[in-house]
């Protein structure tokens, strides 16, 4: 089945409204299994590149989406959909912190809050890394870049630095 | 202050950042820290946290929370030039990308792209973890909560990291949870 652009328009904004805790895991079940339109393989590689290509993977995601199906108006239609409830909401919450922020009640809840959302970036680093089961050259440059993120090296040195070593290893953990 | 040097800071900032952001918005996080709290000095440790913390909450990208750090700097213009430095190019350079790959997919080039940069990202993601969790329990300084505030912060951080890796369940839990305890025992 062939989208046009408005839906899919209204299907990322659906996908925006409803992603609570990361975009992509329900992105994948309204493309793939609400919608069909696309394969999990093509799903798969979809979000690959959008991972790999620098920026925000959701967006990179929606973009290959919109550019598969619609061409360029189909990558706008995809980003802007994304987007546009998200925002939105996001303003009226900026919004409300600035008036209730420093409540007692709400600083703490936030704060809470902020605690689990720590937890929950870290868990899911070690989900993908064992999940990856990377080989040993690749595990020591994820850890490589782990350390020199907690030392504070600047991010342009870390990515340009370890890129190289990265990209011997996959080719090493490939050829074999 | 300056609100415009602000502006034009945020704006510069952020386009530096989304250029090298591989691995998205979470892995450029203690890059966004540096820019923000830092360099700028526009928030605290904690003040980072909780805006991340605001956009977990809220559902939509990881990469929301950089409008929320332009809100901060500067009101509602802040946000939208703050998310498009972090969104504009990259999305040019990714439908470029998309454009001209065709069925690159699969290549062995793109095979050893995508296995050799994805440690990279995930190493990144991790210390995004740790300096989020350093700074929900001690970014905010003595004050910012009684005796016993920040070894409760460490264990919602510990006890949401285990569930959200070995369950399958919804993420929602671990934040619900944060926010019952945080409000019950953080005042």
């Amino acid at each position: 089945m062939q989208p046009s652009n408005r839906d899919l328009f209204l299907t990322y904004l659906q996908i925006g409204l409803t992603s609570f805790g990361g975009v992509n895991a329900w992105a994948r079940h309204v493309l793939v299994e609400r919608r069909g339109w696309l394969t999990e393989q093509e799903y798969a590689e979809t979000l690959g590149i959008g991972q790999v290509l620098p920026g925000p993977n959701a967006l990179n995601t929606a973009i290959g989406v919109g550019v598969r199906f619609g061409g360029a108006m189909g990558a706008i239609a995809c980003a802007l959909g994304l987007f546009a409830g998200p925002m939105a909401l996001l303003a009226g919450l900026a919004a409300m912190y600035d008036a209730y922020g420093q409540l007692p009640l709400v600083r703490a809840t936030l704060t809470g809050i902020a605690a689990a959302a720590a937890g929950m970036v870290l868990g899911t680093a070690i989900k993908m890394g064992v999940k990856l089961k990377p080989t040993l050259p690749l595990l020591a440059v994820g850890l490589a870049a782990l350390a020199l993120a907690l030392l504070r090296a600047p991010l342009p040195f870390v990515v340009l630095g370890l890129a190289p070593f990265g990209l011997a290893a996959a080719w090493w953990a490939i050829r074999r | 202050m300056n609100g415009d040097d602000d502006l034009s800071a945020l704006v510069w900032g952020f386009l530096g950042i989304s250029l090298l952001s591989v691995g998205g918005g979470v892995a450029a996080l203690p890059e966004m820290h540096r820019l923000v709290v830092e360099t700028h000095g526009w928030m605290d440790d904690l003040a980072f946290s909780k805006r991340y913390a605001l956009a977990q909450a809220a559902p939509g990208p990881n990469v929301m929370v950089v409008g929320l750090f332009g809100w901060h700097v500067a009101g509602v213009t802040g946000m939208f030039a703050a998310m498009l430095a972090m969104c504009g190019p990259t999305s040019i350079l990714a439908y470029a990308f998309c454009r001209l790959r065709g069925h690159l997919g699969g290549s062995v080039a793109m095979r050893v792209f995508e296995r050799g940069m994805v440690p990279i990202a995930v190493g990144l993601i991790a210390a995004s973890g740790l300096l989020l969790a350093q700074g929900a329990a001690f970014g905010g300084g003595e004050a910012a909560f009684g005796a016993g505030g920040a070894p409760l912060a460490i264990t919602i951080s510990i006890g949401s990291t285990v569930f959200v890796w070995r369950s399958r369940l919804s993420p929602l839990w671990v934040l619900g949870v944060g926010a019952v305890l945080g409000a019950a025992f953080l005042r």
